[in-house]
């Protein structure tokens, strides 16, 4: 089976993910999709793997989902600290640098 | 396990491949657009495990089995707990705003989205994408080994970089939700002064006091048949299950018992007879 039918749903899934990024107000919510654009990626990077027959794209993938982890703890710490000192977890509500 | 999901790989049939990848990406596909579309943070978690989970199954059919495996554990299991994790703690039923605080946003990114999805997809389809390869002579003896040689060859200090990237995300967690004291912890002696002055020396009443069932959202009567709002947990009053004072006057209570001593004793009579 081509790689073509996995990239394309990998670029369908990644459009998805930033439309979500975009539109989405909740922060954890838009945390949810950057985690779909990521996925995505692994999905495109695992069927080249298997386009040209080695393993590297897999290995990338791998590294992928290490930062991905570390990226969602920070994150999540972050979304944490905001909530807590302005009881919202909406992005909106996160201007004090605009004014 | 491992090798049937290796069977299911380039060279299992490609009739059932295609259908798979069918299912697959239709499941995973409308699970991504409802994950956009539903307004309630811990549905989005749910459709995010389920377009997880249709990928993992992708990943074994690519010939990818160790990333399968590494997806559910570390994906569905790990990252997907920490979210639901912060949603309990920031407040389950948080819903998003749909004002719109920019002017067309929403048409203005279904332009850019189509757009790039577009581009994507005409950029790919030009390119010249091969057929997929075995990976018999990559893999060695199997998947896992195979990765494992190149990540300890190739590319180790790639690898030694995330063990450093690990450490600092956590140290960094552990930062940003550290909480300093603004005023000193209170002694108990200082609580007990505070509790003496307050006036009130016992502890609040539970709920059910006087009330027909003594159930957690059943709150207290005073002497007077009024509710006490201290019994029953300030959590509950904003999700509306507190049930309406009910104040039974004494001799209803005593009849109803009567009642229902006199239904058992019928009951036992029954099963006597």
């Amino acid at each position: 089976m081509s790689p073509i039918y996995y990239v394309t749903l990998s670029v369908f899934l990644f459009v998805v993910g930033g439309v979500g990024v975009l539109v989405r107000r909740n922060a954890i919510v838009i945390f949810m999709c950057v985690e779909l654009m990521l996925n995505a990626c692994n999905l495109a990077f695992v069927a080249f793997a298997s386009m040209w027959g080695n393993l590297h794209g897999q290995v990338i993938a791998f590294f992928v989902m290490v930062v991905a982890a570390a990226e969602v703890v920070v994150g999540l710490a972050i979304l944490m600290a905001i909530y807590r000192a302005r009881r919202s977890a909406s992005v909106d509500d996160a201007n004090l640098l605009k004014y | 396990m491992t090798h049937v999901l290796a069977a299911a790989a380039p060279n299992a049939d490609t009739i059932t491949q295609h259908l798979v990848w069918w299912i697959l990406a239709i499941v995973s596909g409308s699970a991504a657009v409802a994950m956009i579309l539903v307004r309630r943070a811990v549905h989005c978690a749910i459709m995010l495990a389920v377009v997880m989970l249709c990928l993992a199954t992708m990943y074994a059919m690519l010939g990818a089995p160790f990333l399968a495996f590494v997806q559910i554990i570390v994906y569905t299991g790990a990252v997907l707990m920490l979210f639901l994790f912060v949603l309990m703690l920031i407040g389950i039923s948080s819903s998003d705003s749909i004002v719109e605080k920019i002017k067309g946003q929403r048409q203005a990114t279904g332009l850019l989205a189509i757009g790039l999805f577009v581009l994507l997809v005409v950029g790919i389809g030009h390119a010249s994408l091969g057929p997929a390869v075995p990976q018999t002579a990559a893999n060695g003896t199997n998947n896992l080994s195979g990765i494992a040689t190149l990540i300890f060859t190739t590319y180790v200090f790639p690898f030694e970089a995330t063990g450093a990237l690990l450490i600092t995300a956590a140290l960094g967690a552990m930062v940003l939700a550290h909480r300093e004291r603004a005023v000193p912890r209170p002694t108990q002696r200082e609580l007990a002064a505070r509790r003496l002055a307050s006036g009130q020396l016992a502890p609040d009443p539970p709920p059910g006091i006087y009330a027909l069932h003594d159930a957690a959202d059943r709150p207290a009567l005073l002497p007077d048949g009024t509710t006490s709002g201290l019994s029953v947990s300030t959590t509950l009053s904003p999700r509306d299950v507190i049930e309406a004072p009910q104040f039974v006057p004494a001799e209803t209570r005593v009849a109803i018992t009567a009642e229902r001593l006199e239904q058992e004793l019928a009951q036992a009579g029954e099963a006597e007879s």
